[in-house]
């Protein structure tokens, strides 16, 4: 008896030690946009914060290797399951990062919790990734429409910004994006004075902005992204919108968009993000280390970019606690437990519908005259706490929140 | 001051008159880029049969190399005006050295499928050099600012844009239709051979006939680079708008190709206000149906 | 001046089967794939060639260039798509559907070009599915930006489930090489003599008595009906319906597929699909390149390399291919 339980005990001290320098192998695909209208928000920027992820962790943990692989799905949802189908399939890919674009990252979800694998989404920004189409294997970081339509709804109306005019991308995206944010400048107390619908990709908003202009609304919100939020604002510059004392308001816009813009034509618009490179000394420290791996002049890291790195640092510790990589709900079941600490989004945790809850900053870009270099572009107004910043468990409807 | 408003049946809504002339002076600007991209289209087209599918992407390099010319070189707005149809004219006529001399003894399609193919090559090498997001460029001090008509508040630099436009593109008509050099031009496309044989240089007026057809793409590029956002694919997507417009007009009418593309800006511009959902396919089914009932095209000869 | 296919070429007596071994060969080769292949990669590539038959049929044997065929690709697709998912179709029914969509919309949009030649005629084709393209956009059902997913492939039949990977590998095998074959059975009738006709010489053929405009509305319509087959399949396959679909690119590629693989031949599209698709998975990590890369095969083909690769290689036996 005696004998069997110090041999049970050698036994399992022998495991132990054998699972302490067990191997574990991940392999982390960027599926991202790097040819297209989200190519400087996401792209090769969040492939080089990949990148930076898995040295940081391999120099900590000597068990641990990491692989990065990445591709182009061209904001296509066809292209984008294909991709992940064969990542999965095929190439022993464990994770699933970034995934810009929300259709697409709708539809590669689906191909995640098929096969078992992971999902950590920076990327996309519909709130129903942790609302109705929720599943047990994805995690969204960085921000969701909710989020920004709450940040920046809110906090205009509460600077005095109380009458709203929308120019809306007449697409799902677009009118979700509108929907929520006119709900939130409601409940705050301000009005909705008149809403007009764009088609997607317009180059001319003249017509639109005159009809912005006659609405006398304070704000101007840009239920749009990408080139049509770029070239509304540029146009409105144009018209004398903000000489004429509206304000833009842009519910989805990211630090490459104001660079391509110019502070010239950017100033004073608000938004809310969750990253910017110059807010603290570890946001300074990552972004030159970032610079140094992306290796292309001229590059601002987005809040996207970041929420691959914090997400990706997360998802590995996560690994490391389950053993392996190999079952994607157990690791995401095991990130919903811990809590995450960054240089770049500070503190971090998992909520059960997948939603990484961290703060938001509501910024407003810099006058020309206030900038002291070329990407020298916001200040920061507010900071909204992380348990306002998202929406409220309760409310998403997702079904793995019980009651 | 007085109300237009559509029928009950087509949606009841209605405008200001004020505003309404405030949307067809928009309208009519946008009708500029229309009629300029339509007229070096059927420039290119009558002189070499050939439908130069890279003329988005040469307006799109017009773009950029203004922004270029004032990063790196100091050269500001008034003179890129110049230079970046002359570059971009320049490479132009590289192209057709280099690519399309070749294919005038075959059939037009495959001039259609070559150049398909360089805009494609243009586009994916801008998306690697210049990203996506856009390139900033600012309106000239000179033309900043604006009017105030009483009707709406006119920016300096969408008026210039009117004017330019319309000196550029009958002063292109007068070259062809009333000068010794236009008829040259216009003799070569009915019977190369024969003006040929009357010693004038057919190739080189070819080559230089495309030049300055992307020059003007070009030049549309220029125009646009302060108010739009110059983007690697900013020329793609007018490109086949710009095609419909061709189509109604029909390619034979130098004259047709203008008045067509202010018309048609007029007419989105209109859409913009009263359906603005509707408004990038009506010129498509404006096209549907001028094709139904005049499929030559509004001023196209052949049938 | 030179067609955009060459006539026939002299063609050897001795190798009048050509197309029938080139047919054995091709149906043994996709049968045995799948053990060395993604089978995924391989459904798609075949309803590509499907898509690039339908098309090439208009070009190689008619001398017509659309350059809007996407419309009834990505509507059927659509159409397909919706049927399986919202009302429960059967797969054999929701191709059905999406096949019959892109009849319909064929007649329609070919009414409209027909009316044009050439250039123009191809201006239009581009114009109608731009048009399509933006209504797609906009309208409820497509699902927008996120297309429609999860597509469910269903039971074939009432009892051969399709989530099965071989089965469904045979089924789409089946309807390529039903399509192929169909297309063949069209090339080689007197109807297809006829189109080939009004390819060399239209105006003669008019003389002849032949009411070319019908003839030409028809190939259209059959053309744009089995590129609505390859469509309905597709949807079935990758389990989703979007506006990649329906965009402009997508006719782009397609023509792309049929230059390659040589205009006027049975097995050119079918090669140049492949080509194609493999080239964007294996340099899908490429980015912006993989359009520049397409640009440059564009122009390469048209300048050097007209024929295709089956052309190529039929010119050289002098067999027909």
């Amino acid at each position: 008896m005696k004998r069997t339980f110090a041999l049970a005990a050698f036994a399992a001290l022998l495991a132990c030690s054998t699972a302490q320098a067990q191997q574990i192998n991940v392999k982390i695909g960027v599926l991202t946009d790097m040819a297209s209208i989200y190519a400087d928000d996401t792209g090769q920027g969040s492939v080089a914060a990949a990148n930076l992820a898995a040295q940081d962790f391999m120099k900590d943990h000597k068990n641990v290797k990491v692989e990065v692989v990445s591709a182009d799905h061209q904001n296509k949802p066809d292209v984008g399951t294909g991709i992940a189908s064969k990542w999965f399939d095929v190439d022993h890919v464990d994770m699933i990062t970034d995934v810009p674009t929300s259709s697409v990252a709708l539809a590669v979800m689906q191909v995640a919790a098929a096969k078992n694998k992971a999902a950590i989404y920076s990327g996309p920004g519909s709130s129903d990734i942790t609302g109705p189409k929720c599943n047990a294997n994805t995690v969204h970081w960085t921000y969701d429409t909710w989020m920004l339509a709450n940040g920046t709804g809110k906090a205009i109306v509460k600077n005095g910004g109380d009458t709203w005019f929308f120019l809306t991308a007449d697409y799902a995206f677009g009118h979700a994006l509108e929907r929520d944010t006119a709900a939130v400048v409601e409940k705050s107390g301000g009005k909705v004075l008149g809403k007009v619908r764009h088609p997607i990709a317009t180059s001319d908003f003249s017509s639109f902005l005159l009809q912005a202009q006659a609405s006398k609304a304070k704000v101007i919100g840009l239920a749009n992204a990408g080139g049509d939020t770029i070239n509304a604002i540029k146009q409105g510059a144009e018209f004398g919108i903000t000489a004429g004392g509206q304000k833009f308001a842009g519910l989805l816009i990211f630090a490459p968009d104001i660079k391509a813009l110019g502070l010239k034509a950017a100033q004073g618009l608000s938004f809310t993000e969750t990253f910017y490179w110059d807010m603290n000394e570890g946001t300074r420290a990552w972004t030159k280390r970032w610079d140094k791996e992306r290796n292309a002049a001229g590059k601002l890291p987005s809040m996207n970019h970041a929420g691959v790195y914090a997400g990706t640092m997360a998802y590995l510790q996560a690994v490391v606690a389950v053993g392996s990589a190999a079952d994607g709900k157990a690791v995401v079941d095991k990130m919903k437990t811990m809590t995450f600490k960054d240089p770049l989004f500070g503190t971090t945790t998992v909520r059960a519908d997948g939603r990484g809850i961290h703060p938001a900053y509501l910024f407003e870009v810099k006058k020309p005259e206030e900038s002291k270099g070329p990407n020298d572009l916001y200040t920061l107004r507010a900071t909204i706490p992380a348990d306002e910043a998202f929406r409220p468990l309760k409310d998403g409807g997702c079904p793995l929140v019980k009651g | 001051m007085f109300q237009i408003c559509l029928p009950v049946f087509l949606g009841g809504k209605c405008i200001v008159s004020a505003a309404l002339f405030g949307q067809l002076l928009i309208g009519l600007i946008n009708g500029s880029f229309y009629a300029l991209l339509s007229l070096g289209l059927a420039v290119i087209f009558g002189m070499l049969n050939i439908i130069n599918f890279a003329h988005g992407a040469q307006y799109m390099l017009g773009a950029v190399a203004a922004y270029l010319l004032l990063n790196y070189a100091g050269i500001g707005y008034w003179p890129s005006l110049i230079a970046a149809p002359i570059i971009v004219g320049a490479i132009g006529i590289a192209i057709e050295r280099a690519f399309l001399q070749w294919l005038y003894k075959l059939d037009h399609l495959y001039g259609l499928l070559l150049t398909f193919g360089l805009a494609l090559i243009i586009e994916g090498v801008s998306r690697h050099y210049f990203g996506t997001a856009g390139l900033p460029y600012s309106l000239p001090d000179s033309l900043q600012g604006g009017r105030n008509l009483g009707f709406m508040f006119l920016p300096n630099y969408r008026a210039w844009v009117i004017v330019a436009s319309l000196v550029i593109c009958f002063g292109t008509w007068f070259v062809i239709e009333r000068t010794k050099l236009g008829a040259y031009l216009r003799a070569a496309t009915e019977n190369p051979n024969l003006v040929r044989a009357f010693g004038v240089n057919v190739p080189r007026m070819i080559t230089l006939t495309y030049g300055f057809g992307v020059a003007l793409a070009a030049f549309a590029g220029v125009m646009a680079a302060p108010i739009y956002n110059v983007s690697p694919n900013m020329g793609s997507e007018l490109i086949i708008v710009v095609f419909a417009v061709v189509v109604i007009g029909g390619m034979g009418s130098i004259l047709g190709a203008i008045l067509t593309g202010f018309g048609l800006g007029v007419i989105e511009g209109l859409t913009k206000v009263f359906f603005p959902e509707a408004s990038n396919t009506v010129i498509f089914v404006i096209m549907a149906i001028v094709l139904l009932v005049r499929p030559a095209g509004l001023f196209g000869r052949r049938a | 001046m030179e067609r955009v296919v060459d006539p026939a070429t002299k063609v050897s007596p001795l190798r009048k089967q050509s197309e029938w071994i080139g047919f054995g060969i091709m149906a043994a080769v996709l049968l045995i794939a799948p053990f060395v292949t993604y089978p995924m990669f391989l459904m798609q590539c075949l309803c590509f060639a499907l898509f690039a038959c339908a098309f090439n049929l208009l070009i190689g044997y008619v001398g017509l260039l659309s350059f809007g065929h996407a419309l009834y690709f990505g509507w059927a697709s659509y159409l397909a798509a919706y049927s399986a998912k919202v009302w429960g179709f059967p797969p054999e029914l929701a191709i059905l559907t999406g096949t019959l969509t892109a009849t319909v919309f064929g007649f329609i949009a070919g009414s409209l070009a027909i009316r044009r030649q050439g250039i123009y005629f191809a201006m239009i084709t581009l114009a109608l599915a731009q048009m399509m393209f933006f209504f797609a956009v906009q309208v409820k059902f497509t699902g927008g930006e996120d297309g429609i997913q999860s597509v469910p492939r269903g039971h074939l039949l009432g009892f051969i489930d399709l989530r099965n990977e071989t089965a469904m590998y045979l089924f789409v095998l089946a309807v390529f090489l039903g399509g192929w074959l169909f297309i063949r059975r069209i090339i080689h009738s007197p109807f297809g003599e006829v189109l080939k006709a009004i390819r060399e010489n239209e105006p003669r053929a008019i003389s002849l008595g032949y009411k070319t405009d019908r003839y030409k509305l028809l190939a259209f319509v059959l053309s744009a009906t089995l590129a609505g087959l390859a469509g309905s399949t597709k949807a079935l396959v990758v389990q989703i319906a979007s506006l990649t679909d329906v965009n402009w690119p997508m006719s782009g590629e397609v023509v792309l597929m049929s230059l390659v693989g040589g205009l006027g031949t049975l097995f050119g599209p079918v090669i140049g699909a492949f080509v194609i698709i493999s080239m964007q998975y294996k340099l899908a990590s490429l980015g912006e390149w993989v359009l520049v890369i397409q640009g440059v095969i564009f122009v390469a083909c048209v300048l050097l390399f007209r024929r295709g690769i089956i052309g190529e290689i039929a010119n050289y036996f002098r067999i027909k291919l």
